[in-house]
């Protein structure tokens, strides 16, 4: 047992913090999914399934940045792979296109063997450039025309957002320890997640307490004003007062990016739900109980993740 | 010990490439069975079916559960036939010998006699991708002799995609299996074959409704 203490207690304070505080929040959404439908029987059915869901996913986040950077790039690699085979699987394609979709599966072991390896330059040119160019032209070597730009695009959309985009979040691991003396690199990823799900809440509980004018009722119903800017605004005050504790962002930056993220969050949760009903899905697969599928949690994180990435970049990091 | 390996392959590994590796998504599972004698039959596009249908069931009832395939396919070499018998437990029809006289079925009746779940194909073939042929009457035949046993409906989605007849290429995509209430001999009222067959097979079609719509072509 005195591993494990010494072990725990090696953890940055930040972080203890801010798995404490997750432990609290799921003890008591727990508490509420077996409360509340005891009240009101019928409408908080799904609380259950969607809290025991949030235990499954947080246990695996927390594991994997305890355990290291290997260990969370291992977990990353698995959710892009989900995320783009559940994206292919609503997604148009063609009976000669199975060829081309396998390729990009293999792909997303090379995305991330450039971050396994720790070099940028290398992740920056595989799926943007020569994922790009070498997709293309297989998908042109199946000789079928009809249909190959609407497909090919198809696909590198999603190479692009499920491969590309998220894995900037594996990167970030990658951050030197001198960079992130306060939570070290763990801390960036779990702010970086930990703001992208609160924003989806935060907006959601506004929205239904206060939503009134809704914003894009042919894409997503239940988006209002009054929801999008009552998240926006808590997620950015949240982001500004935690940023010293897990970035080495100073104070302005951390204004501008506490203003940006949630806005562009909410960009991802809005894309998303435009391919769904182009799609005609609600949800895009049934793998979290109570959620939906992989994309319907990802969404949001497709989108803030470069941005955070390329802010943190910009204003703090000389890794990157 | 034959049953225990049996098990503990379709545990470790054909239950992890079903739900890890290709993704599968379950609708009705309260209607699969629990015991025998029963059937479940499916659309047949691709061998990953078998695999589909196997990774279904709870461990505890696995060993209970023998999809039903051709000997002129599955026993076509030892090696074949070896993985047929021991690793998916496969119970063979020798649908060469159709028209001799011999029961075809014999094999099927003792198992379900012997309190089995049958896992059958009625259409016989995997056909084209994607699309149901017209059903044999093994399946009637079977329900007939056991009339009280439940036929369990269930509709394949996307396995024709993942591995389309005659390709070797695994190339996953989520499928979903959509499982129907179990139908009876006893509840067809004038219990007849081709009515049997007609009410599977539409009811069958109907469940391909509650999948998720799939574009490809």
């Amino acid at each position: 047992m005195n591993w494990l203490m010494n072990y725990l207690a090696d953890i940055p304070g930040p972080l203890q913090i801010g798995f404490g505080g997750l432990f609290a929040l799921l003890v008591m959404g727990s508490i509420l999914a077996v409360a509340l439908p005891k009240f009101k029987p019928g409408k908080w059915d799904d609380l259950k399934p969607r809290m025991q869901s949030w235990w499954v996913m947080c246990g695996l986040l927390i594991g994997a940045l305890l355990l290291g950077w290997q260990a969370f790039t291992v977990l990353f690699t698995y959710i892009s792979y989900i995320a783009l085979k559940e994206y292919l699987t609503l997604a148009p394609t063609r009976k000669e296109d199975r060829g081309v979709v396998l390729f990009a599966y293999l792909m997303v072991l090379v995305s991330y063997g450039a971050i396994w390896i720790n070099n940028y330059m290398f992740f920056l040119v595989t799926i943007p450039v020569y994922v790009f160019l070498a997709s293309a032209v297989m998908m042109a070597l199946t000789k079928r025309t009809d249909g190959y730009l609407a497909t090919i695009g198809i696909l590198q959309w999603g190479l692009i957002v499920c491969v590309f985009n998220l894995g900037h979040v594996a990167f970030l691991m990658r951050t030197p320890a001198a960079e992130v003396p306060m939570a070290g690199a763990a801390g960036l990823v779990f702010f970086l997640i930990f703001v992208t799900q609160f924003n989806d809440m935060a907006q959601y509980m506004w929205g239904k307490i206060f939503g009134r004018h809704k914003i894009s009722p042919n894409i997503s119903p239940n988006k209002t004003w009054e929801g999008a800017i009552g998240g926006f605004v808590t997620t950015g005050i949240l982001f500004v007062v935690l940023a010293p504790y897990f970035t080495p962002l100073t104070f302005w930056p951390s204004v501008w990016i506490g203003a940006t993220l949630p806005v562009i969050g909410f960009f991802g949760d809005i894309t998303m739900s435009a391919i769904k009903r182009d799609l005609g899905v609600k949800d895009t697969s049934l793998l979290i109980p109570g959620h939906g599928g992989a994309l319907d949690r990802l969404d949001s994180l497709m989108f803030t993740a470069p941005w955070y990435f390329h802010m943190l970049a910009y204003f703090a990091l000389d890794r990157f | 010990m034959k049953k225990y390996f049996r098990q503990a392959i379709q545990i470790f590994i054909a239950r992890p490439v079903a739900h890890l590796l290709i993704g599968l998504d379950i609708i009705g599972k309260e209607h699969l069975p629990t015991k025998g004698p029963a059937i479940v039959a499916a659309n047949h596009n691709s061998h990953i079916d078998t695999l589909i249908l196997l990774s279904l069931f709870s461990s505890r009832i696995l060993p209970n559960v023998r999809p039903v395939g051709a000997a002129d396919h599955f026993l076509r070499t030892r090696t074949l036939s070896w993985v047929s018998r021991y690793i998916i437990g496969m119970i063979p029809i020798h649908r060469k010998n159709a028209g001799s006289g011999e029961d075809l079925l014999a094999d099927c009746k003792t198992a379900m006699a012997d309190g089995k779940i049958l896992v059958i194909f009625p259409e016989g073939t995997r056909g084209e991708a994607e699309e149901m042929e017209d059903f044999k009457t093994g399946v009637a035949r079977l329900a007939e002799q056991f009339p009280d046993a439940p036929v369990t409906p269930v509709y394949i989605q996307g396995a024709g995609r993942v591995m389309p007849r005659g390709s070797k290429l695994l190339v996953p995509f989520n499928c979903t299996a959509v499982i129907g209430k179990p139908i009876r001999w006893s509840d067809e009222g004038a219990g007849e074959k081709y009515n049997f067959m007609k009410n599977l097979k539409t009811t069958i079609k109907d469940l391909s409704q509650d999948a998720p719509p799939m574009k490809w072509d």
